[in-house]
């Protein structure tokens, strides 16, 4: 039928709007920042051993920096192999009673801290913003309660752990070394610290050196909350400090959230020391939408998996899988999508897309996608205004590429999408399994048994089906190949922390 | 017109849990100052200010009449708003008392609010109300014929509808409520735009729930699909259960992030709605004055 043709007199009922920010025009949104002066930031930290702050042996310290402004927000001092000894020694000696303590006391202690957590969400979420860069929306929203989340769920299993393990001889791994990354700082401290505790275990943990801040909130919250000295050590530092905690003889494991690159290291160092280890790693995803998905959800689902977080998530989905029927639409539809994302100022309640996490992330992000467009890939990228200071880096996708791309090869970790597309489930599922990575992937479709069937085939250690990033305490996070070793959260993470026996 | 397939072959199925996720960040966009008070004074405008109760008579609808050509009586500078909608017997009454101004006469048509009659009398009301002076006509679809599969009736009755309306704008009413899932609301959007509506509509305001932010989201996209694949603009209509400022304010930001500024006019998007108005009102004074002022002090006709 041909399309009813109209024409209408123009009607100009709107009278103008007083200045400043028009909902009709321009950029629609006036600002709306989320206030900072309840943030407590003090000028240097120390480091957290046994229960206090204390100066590093050396005196030395550096300064951690707010990514969207370049102010540095404080500043933290650098362990040395002296001060990783005081804390894993502190750690040694506050695991037997930790240990013997009742278990319903220990899971106490956790209850203890996601409450407090729950209490002082806005500063920790502000915080999180200013020294990592990403959206205030997404650290109150995501990070702060998905943290305290994770000590509720590994409270809970405090004294239940027989029946997590039922007729096991279960007895805690002993201190543990934890190295977490700056995507998500205190999520990711949340995520080694809930489930050794709650073990038995004692800890010492390293936060990444651009990101320390959230994790030193955390070390003064774990003190009010009358936490036994030593129970849990945070050391700052960068890599030197990291190598130090790993080649300890002193730790009994060690956890590490991170590159590949420095997860082959370390696993190179454990090797034939008997300690255990378990590896979260870089990843590679491949997002998979049949020509029957519901099509406007997975355009959402393909943003929020590839631009939450700036694309700094491990488990990003960055290879778009698209079947040839819906390519066109899908692409038309993402670009269109990407426009409408606010990037900006990452305390701004509407902001979607904050700050690079660093200039050396974002040298980075910029070389691959040099690469991506020397290579003949075909470049989108929106069209936002850059704030003059700081790291930002547009929403950006690919078309036109292949397997053989750099882009689609190595882990960007940026707001970086590259599509390719594919003809038939099986083809799909090939090239998904193409790459060395295997952390998580995504499948669209309205078919349920199309999801089974996929899936069932995917080499990745977590899968979603009409949706994508989506975390939960209760679920086994982790990767197949070079995307690590181990699960952490549900039970499986719980099985890394202790030791079984019959 | 020629009879073509009623529905067209790919109308995408709706995830309900995505939809919803993406209703959520709407609702947090945050609206300020400048920013608040523009979309504020838009929604105003594009309000059909509505009375559709048996007991109406032609006092009532010159008095409802009144409050569409100046919603506040404090502040003449606020906009009128959209359309008056009546009954088709009080066509005549709103036609008059609205003369003179730009705000435009709706009337319900088709045996609303069920749409349980043979067509021919539906399409005679249609022809009643154009002829009484209505400038947009708001009919409701078959919604038995619609749920028992038989879609070419319902694309049927739209054309013929269209075609009763002559030069008056058409809205189709689907009745979402009916409905009841989101492919439903989604095949019916792609069938009305398909058969020729001008706007598309959630509902008659008498079935709950009405125009919920989930259902007006997949009607917007329908209309962005269509858009994108024939050049046409379809507007859109929400209407009944949009009784606040915050709640319209998030239906604009859905609307102007779905389907783009062009579409930010009352000649593309209209909220049909009673009580809003007054809300609207008491928040813009906020805005001006930093007070809230009592519902009272609110013309209420």
């Amino acid at each position: 039928m041909a399309a009813k043709k109209k024409t209408r007199p123009p009607e100009k009922t709107v009278p103008a709007a007083p200045p400043g920010n028009d909902f009709r025009l321009g950029e629609p949104y006036a600002p709306a920042p989320e206030a900072t002066d309840h943030a407590r930031i003090a000028p240097a930290y120390g480091l957290f051993i046994n229960g206090a702050f204390v100066s590093a042996a050396s005196g030395k310290r550096f300064p951690t920096v707010n990514p969207a402004t370049e102010a540095t927000l404080s500043e933290v001092s650098e362990a040395g192999p002296g001060d990783v000894d005081k804390a894993i020694a502190a750690a040694r000696k506050a695991f037997g009673p930790w240990n013997r303590l009742k278990a319903s006391e220990r899971g106490k202690y956790l209850f203890r801290i996601a409450r407090l957590l729950q209490e002082r969400a806005r500063e920790f979420a502000v915080i999180e913003s200013m020294d990592g860069g990403k959206p205030i929306r997404e650290s109150r929203d995501f990070d702060v309660p998905q943290a305290a989340a994770h000590f509720f769920y590994h409270g809970g299993w405090a004294d239940k752990l027989a029946y997590a393990f039922p007729g096991r001889k279960i007895a805690p791994v002993g201190v543990a070394g934890q190295i977490i990354p700056w995507n998500f700082p205190l999520l990711m401290a949340a995520w080694k610290i809930a489930p050794a505790l709650a073990c038995g275990n004692t800890v010492v943990l390293k936060p990444a050196e651009s990101t320390p801040l959230t994790a030193l909130k955390l070390a003064e919250l774990l003190a009010d909350a009358g936490l036994p000295p030593g129970v849990v050590n945070i050391i700052t530092g960068a890599g030197d400090t990291g190598a130090a905690l790993v080649n300890h003889p002193g730790i009994d494991k060690i956890a590490f959230t991170g590159s590949t690159e420095v997860g082959k290291q370390i696993q190179r160092a454990v090797a034939a020391t008997g300690k255990r280890h378990t590896l979260e790693l870089g990843g590679k995803a491949a997002h998979i939408i049949f020509d029957d998905a519901p099509v406007d959800q997975a355009v959402e689902g393909i943003i929020n998996g590839i631009f939450f977080n700036q694309g700094h998530v491990c488990c990003a989905g960055s290879r778009l899988l698209v079947q040839e029927g819906v390519a066109e639409t899908i692409v038309a539809k993402l670009r269109r999508r990407m426009e409408n994302l606010v990037l900006g100022d990452p305390l701004d309640k509407n902001t979607d897309i904050g700050a690079i996490h660093s200039r050396a992330q974002l040298e980075r992000i910029e070389a691959l996608v040099r690469a991506g467009v020397e290579e003949g890939a075909c470049i989108h990228q929106s069209g936002q205004t850059l704030p003059a200071k700081g790291y930002w880096f547009r929403p950006t996708i690919f078309t036109e590429t292949a397997q053989s791309h750099r882009i689609n090869r190595e882990e960007i970790f940026g707001p970086v999408l590259s599509v390719m597309t594919f003809r038939t489930p099986d083809e799909a599922i090939e090239k998904a399994n193409n790459t060395p990575y295997g952390l998580s992937g995504g499948v669209w479709t309205d078919k349920g048994a199309k999801i089974f069937g996929v899936t069932g085939a995917l080499r990745a250690g977590v899968l979603w089906a009409n949706t994508f990033n989506k975390f939960d305490p209760a679920s086994p996070f982790g990767g197949y190949k070079e995307s690590g070793l181990g699960r952490e959260g549900g039970l499986h993470g719980l099985a890394a922390y202790v030791n079984l026996s019959r | 017109m020629a009879r073509t397939t009623p529905t067209p072959p790919d109308s995408p199925t709706i995830d309900a849990v995505g939809l919803a996720e993406r209703v959520a960040r709407f609702k947090a966009r945050s609206l300020k100052a400048a920013s608040k008070v523009s979309a504020l004074k838009l929604a105003l405008s594009m309000i059909d200010l509505t009375t559709l109760e048996g007991r109406d008579t032609p006092g009532k609808v010159r008095q409802l009449c009144r409050k569409a050509v100046r919603p506040d009586p404090a502040d003449p500078s606020l906009p009128h708003v959209a359309a008056v909608c009546v009954y088709p017997t009080l066509v005549r009454v709103a036609k008059d008392a609205l003369s003179g101004t730009k705000v435009r006469v709706a009337s319900v048509a088709t045996a609303f609010p069920s749409g349980q009659a043979d067509l021919a009398p539906r399409l005679d009301e249609i022809r009643y109300a154009v002829a009484e002076g209505a400038d947009e006509i708001d009919m409701v679809i078959s919604r038995g014929k619609f749920l028992c599969g038989d879609h070419a009736a319902v694309f049927d009755e739209i054309a013929a509808c269209k075609d009763a309306c002559g030069e008056a704008h058409l809205k189709v009413i689907l009745e979402t409520g009916e409905l009841h899932t989101y492919d439903n609301v989604r095949r019916a959007s792609d069938l009305a735009m398909e058969a020729g509506a001008d706007f598309i509509k959630t509902s008659t305001g008498k079935v709950s729930p009405a125009a919920t932010p989930e259902v007006t989201l997949v009607m917007l996209q329908a209309i962005q699909d269509f858009h994108a694949r024939t050049g046409r603009m379809v507007g859109m209509k929400p209407a009944g259960g949009i009784r606040d400022a915050k709640t319209a304010v998030t239906f604009l930001v859905m609307l102007r992030e779905t389907l783009g500024p062009a579409w930010l006019t009352p000649e593309w998007f209209r909220f049909g709605a009673s009580t809003l108005t007054n809300d609207i009102l008491m928040q813009l004074t906020k805005q001006r004055t930093g007070h809230y002022q009592s519902a009272r002090d609110y013309t209420n006709d």
